[in-house]
Order: structure tokens, then C-alpha cells, then sequence
């Protein structure tokens, strides 16, 4: 069971997806496991299924989308700041990302 | 369903008289007469270099003799290289109305834009001529594109799309699919829904093909609206973009312009040939969406979650949003409501028959939201192909 704010595409996934937002502080039960959020999570936007360690693959829709950088913790916010993609580096408005090209 | 029946047989589910100008220093000209037509059904488009490029005259080509589009009005500068007398010549076989004004030979400004607005009214009732036959679905072509994609994108839009474009392949329809770049990651498994293992091995070297070009270019196509709506990587954006192809064989691997003859699913392969030379493969989704509909798509189905709004000129744009915010934000602009997926309203399947509902309703004539608020855009720039290898296109079915 979890929270109907979330959303797990693929039963091999390692993060759920956001179907509504949830903010900083709030608690939210993922099969059966209590876990704050520690920033605002909004619609679209991933947590970590399971604690994942540094060069794991992150799965989402059953596929890998790329590598955890760095460890990441049980429902922890999964995105660039601690996944980069195994093909071509992602870029955001201020500047590219300084991952290799 | 009825279409207009064009000379060379094509059918259409509207009936455009096309304003195009062949240089920026005619497009002042073009867009004013095509602004004092007053009408919806004369539209503009046009290119913007004055050097000449054949993937330019192709897709003009390919639009000039659209099934949506009965005439041609051709506004020339005169001293620019796009080759106008091969566009002319083209659409004069297809068997439509075509007639060519150029400024410099025209008397200029004012004297052009009062002849383009006769010559336009012209077509106009020449248009009206079209008879108008029963079309089915297996002679509709469908093109599909996301843009503002975020991560609601591939859970509801995409897969819903996917069920529509499976339904309309059934009914033996072409459907059209796009964006290799944005399928970086897919490879492995696009290849295997291929007619022929060799048609495979093409698409897995046009995806190669992307990613090589992509690295050059320094970005991915992903924009910073992407990575904002909660998507972290290329081959997260490309898994849930891929969902837009359903589940139906890959029939053939298409370039820019070319029309496939067969119903099935094509995926387009929009990435130019060869060393980078002219910048990045689509500067824009419009950019796309004209290739698609250079390659004969009737109407485009658009997935989105950030919110795009745009339309097009010759075909209507379906918007299929992904995001319930988002369509709560922008629902004059949105066609369909795919938030419901992931609000748990309605199941992907519901969703996609209710695009599928609404695919038949915009053949028959009923306005997408696009259509309504007059979004016409467009936009054509330099590119450059080789043709689609021999495998590229397997008759086996």
C-alpha cells in the first residue's frame, strides 16, 4: 500500500512518482514505512523507493533512467541533483550541467 | 467521415488555400495578404533563408501538396534561391490551384498584397469546388509529438496516446511517431518491435545517429521546463515520450517528407545526416510538427505536461494533457484532460479512446481548441538528409 500521492509505475521501479504535491515536513506511509519529506516533492517529480547507493541504476517504468551520484536515502527526492543520465547530460535554465558531454 | 478529394486522389480533412513565402523579405508581403483574406482557411507559411537547401524544397514541397491544402499562392522576392519554379511545377502536377507573385516583378509592396488578395480569392472559390467523398480511417495519417513534457507526461498523455494510436492502426491508419533524439534509450526495444530485423538495425543506428549529434550540439533535447516538472534524465523523458507509440509493430523508419503508402507505425527520424552543420536537429516542437505534417499527417496529437499551447498551420493540433494542474491552469487550450490518469479518475485506456473519439470528430470538421484560438504556427529552417536506406521501408507486413 502506499499514500495515494504517489504513484508506483512498474513493481521493479526503485522511486514512486509524485501524483500530488506533498511539502517539506509532511509524512507519507510507502508500503507500510513511515517517511518524512524533507523538501517539497510536486506533481511529476520522484522519491526513492528504497535506500540506493552511489552508481546503482535508478528504475522507473521498469528501465533504467539513469545513476544514482551519490547515496539516496528511503524516500528521499530523486532528481539531478543526485541522478545523472548514462547517455547525455540534462541542462537547466541558469547553465549546463557540469557533467561530462 | 468525408474528405476532400484532391486531383492526385489524396484526401483531406480541410480545405486550405496556402500563403507561402520563400525568404524572410517576403514574408511581410505574404502575411499581409493573407491577414486582409480574413479567412481561416488561408494560411501562412514559408522559409526564411535566402540560400537555397533540398530539405527545404522538400518539405515545402510536401506541404504545398498536402491533402488538407486545395491551392497554393507562392510569394517570391525574386532574387532568393529557393527554387519557386520546382515548387510550382509540383504542386501544378499534384493537380492543384498554384499561382506565383514575385515583389520585384510585381510592382513592389502594395501592388503584390492587392494581387496576392485577388489571386487568393481566387483559390478560395476554386476551393469550394473540391468534392467532398467518403474518407475512412484507413486513409487518415496521424502524427504524434509531446512538448513541455514533465513527469506526468509518460504515466497519463503518452500511454493514452499509445491506445489511440493502436486503435487507428487496427483500422489499418498511419501513424507517425517522432523525435529520435528523444527516444535515446529506447533503442534496444523499438528494435525489436520492428517488421525486419533489419529495419531494427536502422532504427537502432538512427538512435545512435542522435545521441552522437546531440553530444556534438552540447544539449540533449531537454529543456529546463522538463527537469522543473520532475524529469532528471534523457532516457527518463525518452521512456515516457516512447509511450506515445503504443504497442503495434514498427512498420518502417521515415525521414522528413517522406510518405509512407502502407497503414502502420513509422517512426520519423528527424535527425539530419552527416556532421552537425546547421545547429540543433528541431530548434522548436513546430519545427516537428511541420515535418510530420510534410509527411502527410492529417492531424497531429500533441502531448504535453508544463502546458504547451501551440497549433499549426494546415493541420489541427490535438492537446492532450497530461497534468491535472496544469489542464485545471490551461484548460482553454487543452482538447483532452489526461490528468485524470493520474488524479485515478479514468484508466489510460479510457482516456485513449476518448482521443480516439475525438481524432474522428476533427476529421469530420470539428475544431481542435488550437484550431479555435488561431494558433497557426510554423516554422521551417536548413536541415540535411540522406534518403532512408533499402531497409528503411519493408513491404512485408
Amino acid at each position: 500500500m502506499i499514500d495515494n500521492r504517489f504513484v508506483l509505475l512498474n513493481k521493479k521501479d526503485n522511486v514512486f512518482v509524485c501524483c500530488k504535491q506533498i511539502l517539506a515536513g509532511e509524512s507519507t506511509n510507502l508500503e507500510e514505512v513511515d517517511v518524512a519529506m524533507t523538501v517539497d516533492i510536486t506533481v511529476g517529480h520522484k522519491i526513492a523507493r528504497k535506500a540506493i547507493s552511489k552508481g546503482e541504476k535508478i528504475i522507473k517504468y521498469g528501465v533504467s533512467i539513469g545513476s544514482a551520484i551519490k547515496g539516496i536515502s528511503f524516500g528521499e527526492h530523486v532528481h539531478m541533483h543526485n541522478i545523472k543520465s548514462d547517455y547525455i547530460a540534462s541542462h537547466t535554465r541558469q547553465s549546463r550541467t557540469e557533467e561530462e558531454l | 467521415m468525408k474528405g476532400f478529394l484532391r486531383a492526385d486522389g489524396r484526401k483531406g480533412i480541410r480545405n486550405i488555400v496556402l500563403v507561402t513565402y520563400l525568404v524572410e523579405c517576403a514574408h511581410h508581403v505574404a502575411r499581409a495578404i493573407v491577414n486582409d483574406s480574413a479567412s481561416d482557411n488561408v494560411q501562412l507559411v514559408g522559409f526564411p533563408g535566402c540560400y537555397p537547401n533540398d530539405y527545404s524544397l522538400k518539405i515545402m514541397e510536401g506541404l504545398c501538396t498536402h491533402p488538407n491544402v486545395a491551392g497554393v499562392l507562392i510569394v517570391s522576392l525574386g532574387c532568393e534561391g529557393f527554387n519557386r519554379e520546382q515548387l510550382s511545377n509540383t504542386v501544378k502536377v499534384s493537380g492543384r490551384a498554384v499561382e506565383t507573385l514575385v515583389i520585384q516583378q510585381s510592382g513592389g509592396t502594395k501592388k503584390t498584397i492587392a494581387a496576392g488578395l485577388e489571386r487568393v480569392n481566387e483559390l478560395l472559390v476554386t476551393a469550394q469546388q473540391t468534392e467532398i467523398v467518403p474518407m475512412h480511417m484507413n486513409e487518415l495519417v496521424v502524427g504524434t509529438i509531446c512538448g513541455g513534457s514533465d513527469g506526468t507526461s509518460g504515466i497519463g498523455a503518452n500511454p493514452a496516446v499509445g491506445h489511440c494510436f493502436d486503435r487507428l492502426i487496427e483500422q489499418d491508419a498511419i501513424c507517425i511517431f517522432e523525435e529520435t533524439g528523444e527516444l535515446i534509450g529506447c533503442e534496444q526495444i523499438m528494435a525489436e518491435r520492428a517488421i525486419t530485423p533489419e529495419l531494427g538495425e536502422e532504427i537502432m543506428q538512427s538512435v545512435e545517429k542522435a545521441e552522437q549529434y546531440y553530444t556534438q550540439m552540447g544539449y540533449g533535447s531537454f529543456a529546463p521546463g522538463n527537469a522543473e516538472g520532475g524529469l532528471s534524465t534523457q532516457e527518463e523523458k525518452s521512456m515516457g515520450a516512447y509511450a506515445k507509440s503504443g504497442s503495434s509493430k514498427i512498420h518502417g523508419l521515415i525521414k522528413p517528407g517522406d510518405i509512407p503508402s502502407q497503414g502502420g507505425l513509422y517512426l520519423m527520424d528527424v535527425v539530419p545526416d552527416g556532421d552537425p552543420l546547421y545547429g540543433f536537429p528541431n530548434i522548436v516542437d513546430s519545427a516537428e510538427i511541420v515535418e510530420m505534417i510534410a509527411s502527410g499527417s492529417h492531424l497531429i496529437l500533441f502531448t504535453t505536461g508544463r502546458g504547451s499551447v501551440v497549433g499549426s498551420a494546415i493541420s489541427p493540433v490535438i492537446k492532450v494533457c497530461a497534468n491535472p494542474e496544469t489542464y485545471e491552469n490551461l484548460s482553454d487550450d487543452m482538447d483532452i484532460n489526461a490528468g485524470k490518469v493520474i488524479n485515478g479518475e479514468a484508466t489510460v485506456e479510457q482516456v485513449g479512446d476518448e482521443i480516439y473519439q475525438l481524432v474522428s470528430q476533427v476529421a469530420e470538421g470539428k475544431q481542435s481548441k488550437s484550431e479555435e484560438l488561431g494558433h497557426q504556427e510554423f516554422v521551417l529552417t536548413y536541415k540535411k538528409f540522406q534518403p532512408i536506406g533499402p531497409s528503411c521501408l519493408p513491404t512485408v507486413r
